[in-house]
């Protein structure tokens, strides 16, 4: 079984690749390379599997799932630039929403054993992880 | 090819497990457990997969679809209170888990021909849905 639960968090990011030129940040990044960056609300649906708890009839402790996420995506990202204020994007890596993905599901990942593993649902998985950049962008990365 | 028909319902619930103490249940189900009950907007999406019938074109007939979501579900749930008037919800308990498990006994019965249940998402609320699909 497979449950679904979706955040959103608000940021700005500018997508601009040292390495390029001018022209060529421009025809790929197109407006997005604009100097001073723009926001989006972003909607990041995050999705676990696991085996039904018969007793609870739960497949994961949801509170949990928020406290991770609140404090590994959403407090560091909520209002504040992806350029600048997250590490992984302050070196080469542009914060298109397709690396954005991967860095929210690496964060989750890296920590999902810490919260679980001594849960009453240690088999809860991390299965996908999908980000509505706009409503016509949307992104989604599966969990390694 | 699949294709997924959808239908909403409202209903109240709560979420409390007699043989756990208050603060497990507090602990577990959060807000839900409040003893006298809450509601939700259900909506439910469910995927029917098939081919296409070379003459109608159809994989299924989703009049037929609609009637048997209208009365399988929405008659049954629609402005009930589940844990007080939907059974087994008088002995499991209604998490959105549950309920969607319970929609899919309820459904898989009456698609097994060449048009085959695939899939039931249950949205609790817009930020929290599960998919279910026989295991």
């Amino acid at each position: 079984m497979k449950l679904t639960r979706r955040y959103r968090f608000s940021a700005s990011h500018r997508l601009y690749a040292d390495s390029l030129t001018e022209t060529e940040n421009r025809a790929i990044f197109g407006k997005c390379a604009n100097p001073f960056g723009h926001g989006h609300d972003y909607a990041l649906d995050v999705s676990v599997s696991g085996p039904l708890d018969v007793n609870t009839g739960r497949i994961i402790d949801l509170d949990l799932l928020d406290t991770l996420i609140h404090r590994s995506i959403l407090e560091p990202m909520e209002h504040r630039n992806l350029n600048i204020d997250i590490a992984e994007f302050q070196g080469p890596l542009v914060p298109t929403t397709e690396n954005l993905a991967i860095v929210i599901r690496d964060r989750i990942a890296g920590v999902w054993g810490t919260y679980f593993n001594a849960s009453k649902f240690p088999e809860a998985a991390l299965e996908k992880i999908r980000i509505e950049e706009t409503k016509r962008n949307i992104f989604e990365v599966a969990a390694l | 090819m699949q294709i997924t028909r959808k239908v909403e319902f409202s209903a109240s619930h709560l979420c409390y497990h007699p043989a756990f103490s208050e603060e497990q249940n507090r602990a577990i189900y959060g807000p839900a457990s409040n003893k006298n009950g809450h509601g939700h907007n259900y909506i439910l999406e469910v995927t029917i997969d098939g081919v296409p019938d070379p003459v109608t074109g159809m994989i299924v007939d989703l009049k037929e679809v609609k009637e048997v979501l209208n009365r399988e579900v929405v008659d049954i749930m629609d402005h009930r209170f589940l844990n007080y008037e939907v059974p087994p919800f008088d002995k499991i308990i209604p998490t959105v888990e549950n309920v969607a498990i319970d929609i899919w006994n309820r459904l898989d019965g009456h698609f097994q021909g060449q048009a085959r249940l695939k899939n039931v998402r249950l949205y609790e609320t817009e930020d929290l849905y599960v998919d279910y699909s026989g295991s």
